[in-house]
């Protein structure tokens, strides 16, 4: 049966999702839930709960308002909290009993924003997705609001193509960054370094480390960098409006010259470049990367540009087909990822998958905050800065 | 230090003077701080030996039962049935669960001698007939113990929660038996009462009879054993349900004797005890000096630091915070949302004899951006001779030095200074007085690493990070 777990972890759920991605921006979430999301989010979903403040918080939805429908509780609630602290906007996360009673947030947040005269965003969680999902649609949402048009009014066309490619500084938005995919051992400022190394400027980074300001700016990029699938809903709501392309894939090791040629290349022509699917067709590999998509498939890449060995991604998390190579795989449910593990002879992944492996396969950890939160924090790994524990097997 | 992205705000605070019983601040949108170290339905779960915890939620419900259970390396005594959109949509809940548990009994490389089902909110909300999904599965498992948990949060503010609900459900497993008068239970606690530390088991010990609680229970037989005792004795006011259950079910007396740190409150439960086992009382004048003696000892060491107490850390710390002052100590502050109505008398007696104690809510929005340091108000005298620093240089000793009681206490004033304790950390009577002076002053002298300590859930549980 494929929705049992025995033995593994769960992923981080769209909630979540919202909350991680929005954490930095100075504005106030609100679960609309009883009790629980709450706890679980600032635990095992959020390491910069306890040294840095955000404006998360849990409605403490209760029976009665929910089988009432007493929304005017809720929005009381918001206004009062929102008059107190003055966050730049509202969000609110939906949860499973507010799906099932069909509450009208979109109405709520018109009247919320009416009230305080702070922009009110609603977004349609309901705890079954990833976050993948819910962290996606948050940027997408931040990106299609705050974002403005250049003072030019020349989009994407201001003379960079003119200049030579190899030589000029583009302008460039990292996209999809939350502590979820690359927790806060220093992964995000390494990418941040590579891409300053390379010759570009950085507009913002959606959303570690950048201001709504920060973000409001984000149309000035020449290109845009998604580095996890989260990032994916907004690079292509910047595409739409503003023109700007994107290239798709984490900066692992050697890997990163290939982004940073893509890079190059996108800004020049405006067209996107997905390069975590730059690996060979994956079918026969004896090596499977389970996790994000853009993150393994870079990986992958990164392996296949270091070693010549290709591998295969395992993908349990939501994820366009465009990210995959032929041969990946997307697979849910702990039944159906045993079966896929018992196909290859090397795996790396979360430690908490090693218990569905066979004891015969070589077992790589690469602990990833949204599947075991913080259990191996300490051990999480700086892809950016090289493969370590590729060059130790080898 | 904290990051600050907001301004502060004012703090949700009153003065016990102007504040309201039980409920000093309204409900409104609640902050949840990072101390983690109060016992969850997971934790309570794995007090059963032996047992298998299910839990059928959607994803984001999985999430933080799943990984509490990892973090107490207990994961192979837990599963999930994961509900998805279309569960709901389809009416097929009951299929899914009943399948699940049975695919998931039939993988396990031994059947458990009980299991634990936690349907959801989502189950309450489309009227899953979850009756009928224990008729199936204990017709199909008869052997196996089914025991009715529940982790439907919405229930947190009215009826029954789910904490209380499955500390209920926990003896559900102990049956009718020919009562034993040398038996006694202790039921409802979660932590362990010592039972060489206090009046209570001195009391059981004179009376020759044996002390069972489920924390000491090692296998499903010993827990069995329990349905013996011809007396359940509870400490904590949320044990009382599931002991007036039992005293219904199986005809096992109930005696509520909380926890408490009034002198004549406990004279007069150990008291009723002494009458019901027939033994002679305990030398009360006695033990009332010791404990004198002990908070007088502790007095002199943490001098007039500030003390602050948290209500997780125990379920009275009004009664707490009025010994403590009746002795000398500069309680400043309590953090609690609510008071249980056993705390009336204490509120009305600090309304009147220290109106400006300040009542501080632990999940008020505002809480979120409150400076996680103490502006010291007060004198604190702790560089003197008496403070337990005999070369008087110890720098920890500072104007701003807080002592707190409880981890949300210590988180919020930002000490390292704190009796890390929750659910009254199985003290009682007079020995549980002299026991928390002690605490007390080794907590003053010795800086705790509170981050650390306080992010861990379930305290006394293992922990893997």
């Amino acid at each position: 049966m494929k929705q049992i777990a025995r033995k593994i972890s769960t992923y981080t759920a769209d909630v979540s999702g919202v909350c991680s991605a929005l954490y930095e921006l100075g504005g106030m979430v609100v679960m609309h839930d009883p009790s629980g999301c709450n706890s679980t989010y600032n635990t095992h979903d959020e390491p910069r709960w306890y040294h840095m403040d955000s404006l998360i918080f849990i409605s403490g939805l209760a029976e009665i308002d929910a089988i009432m429908g007493n929304d005017e509780k809720l929005i009381d609630d918001i206004v009062v909290a929102a008059k107190q602290l003055s966050p730049q906007f509202i969000a609110l996360a939906r949860t499973p009993i507010p799906m099932m009673n069909g509450t009208d947030f979109d109405a709520i947040a018109a009247v919320i924003t009416k009230r305080t005269g702070i922009p009110a965003f609603y977004f349609a969680t309901n705890g079954t997705h990833s976050y993948v999902y819910g962290a996606g649609i948050a940027l997408e949402k931040i990106a299609d609001y705050y974002v403005k048009g250049r003072e030019d009014g020349k989009g994407k066309e201001d003379g960079k193509g003119t200049e030579d490619v190899t030589k000029s500084r583009f302008r460039v938005n990292l996209l999809g960054v939350t502590p979820l995919d690359f927790s806060v051992n220093g992964t995000v400022e390494s990418m941040k370094a590579f891409l300053c190394e390379e010759g570009f400027d950085l507009i913002s980074c959606m959303a570690m480390g950048s201001s709504l300001s920060d973000i409001a700016r984000a149309a000035q990029a020449d290109v845009n960098l998604v580095v996890s699938s989260v990032g994916l809903p907004a690079a292509k709501l910047l595409e739409r409006k503003f023109g700007i392309p994107y290239v798709v894939g984490t900066p692992i090791g050697p890997f990163g010259q290939v982004i940073a040629t893509s890079l190059r290349q996108a800004a020049e022509s405006g067209k996107n470049e997905i390069c975590c699917t730059k690996r060979p067709d994956s079918q026969n590999a004896q090596i499977a990367i389970v996790g994000e998509a853009v993150v393994s498939g870079s990986l992958a890449a990164a392996i296949y540009q270091e070693k010549k060995v290709t591998a295969k991604v395992i993908c349990p998390l939501e994820a366009g087909k465009e990210l995959f190579v032929p041969g990946d795989e997307q697979a849910e449910y702990e039944e159906e990822l045993e079966r896929l593990f018992q196909d290859v002879s090397v795996i790396v992944a979360d430690p908490m998958y090693r218990p569905i492996c066979s004891e015969k396969v070589r077992f790589y950890e690469m602990p990833h905050e949204a599947f075991s939160g913080r259990i191996y924090r300490e051990e999480m790994l700086n892809l950016v800065c090289g493969l370590r524990w590729s060059q130790e097997s080898n | 230090m904290l990051k600050m992205i907001h301004g502060a705000a004012e703090a949700p605070y009153h003065l016990i003077a102007e504040a309201a019983f039980p409920v000093p601040f309204p409900s409104r949108l609640e902050y949840n701080s990072p101390a983690h170290g109060t016992w969850n339905i997971v934790h309570i779960g794995m007090l059963l030996p032996g047992s298998h915890q299910i839990y059928i939620c959607t994803g984001n419900c999985n999430r933080g039962v799943v990984l509490t259970a990892a973090e107490m390396n207990a994961s192979d005594r837990f599963s999930t049935i994961t509900v998805k959109e279309n569960n709901i949509l389809e009416g097929d809940m009951e299929d899914l669960i009943i399948d699940g548990v049975t695919e998931i009994l039939e993988k396990l490389p031994k059947k458990p001698p009980a299991v634990i089902l936690f349907p959801s909110c989502v189950h309450r909300f489309m009227g899953c007939d979850i009756p009928m999904v224990y008729r199936i599965l204990r017709s199909r498992y008869p052997e196996i113990l089914f025991v009715e948990g529940y982790m439907d949060c919405i229930l947190q503010k009215a009826g029954v929660t789910p904490d209380q609900r499955l500390r209920r459900e926990l003896y559900s497993g102990l049956t009718k038996r020919l009562l034993n008068r040398k038996s006694v239970n202790i039921i409802g606690n979660t932590l362990r009462i010592d039972k060489e530390e206090n009046e209570l088991t001195e009391l059981l010990r004179s009376a020759g009879c044996d002390l069972k609680q489920i924390a000491d229970c090692k296998t499903f037989e010993e827990y069995l054993s329990m349905s013996e005792s011809y007396l359940n004795l509870t400490l904590l006011p949320i044990g009382k349900m599931p002991a007036e259950v039992l005293e219904e079910r199986l005809g096992m007396k109930h005696l509520y004797l909380p926890q408490c740190f009034g002198y004549e409150e406990i004279i007069g439960y150990l008291e009723i005890l002494a009458e019901e086992l027939g033994v002679p009382a305990i030398p009360y004048q006695e033990r009332i000096q010791t404990c004198e003696e002990a908070l007088k000892q502790a007095k002199t060491v943490i001098g007039n630091t500030p003390i602050a107490i948290d209500y997780t850390a125990i379920p009275r710390p009004l009664g707490l915070a009025r010994l403590l002052l009746e002795h000398g100590f500069q309680v400043f502050r309590v953090y609690a949302d609510s008071f249980i109505p056993e705390e009336e008398a204490d509120f009305k007696w600090l309304q009147q004899h220290v109106p400006e104690l300040e009542i501080y809510s632990t999940i008020h929005a505002a809480m979120r951006v409150m400076p996680r340091e103490y502006e010291g108000k007060g004198t604190v005298d702790c560089k003197s001779a008496d403070c337990g620093n005999k070369d008087g240089k110890n720098a920890d000793c500072g104007k701003n030095k807080v002592l707190a009681i409880g981890q949300k206490a210590a988180y919020f004033t930002g000490t390292g200074y704190f009796v890390n304790m929750v659910e009254g950390g199985g003290l009682y009577g007079f020995s549980g007085i002299c026991k928390m002076a002690e605490l007390m002053t080794e907590a003053f002298l010795q800086e705790k690493d509170t981050e650390d300590l306080i992010k861990r859930k379930g305290l006394g549980c293992e922990s893997c990070i």
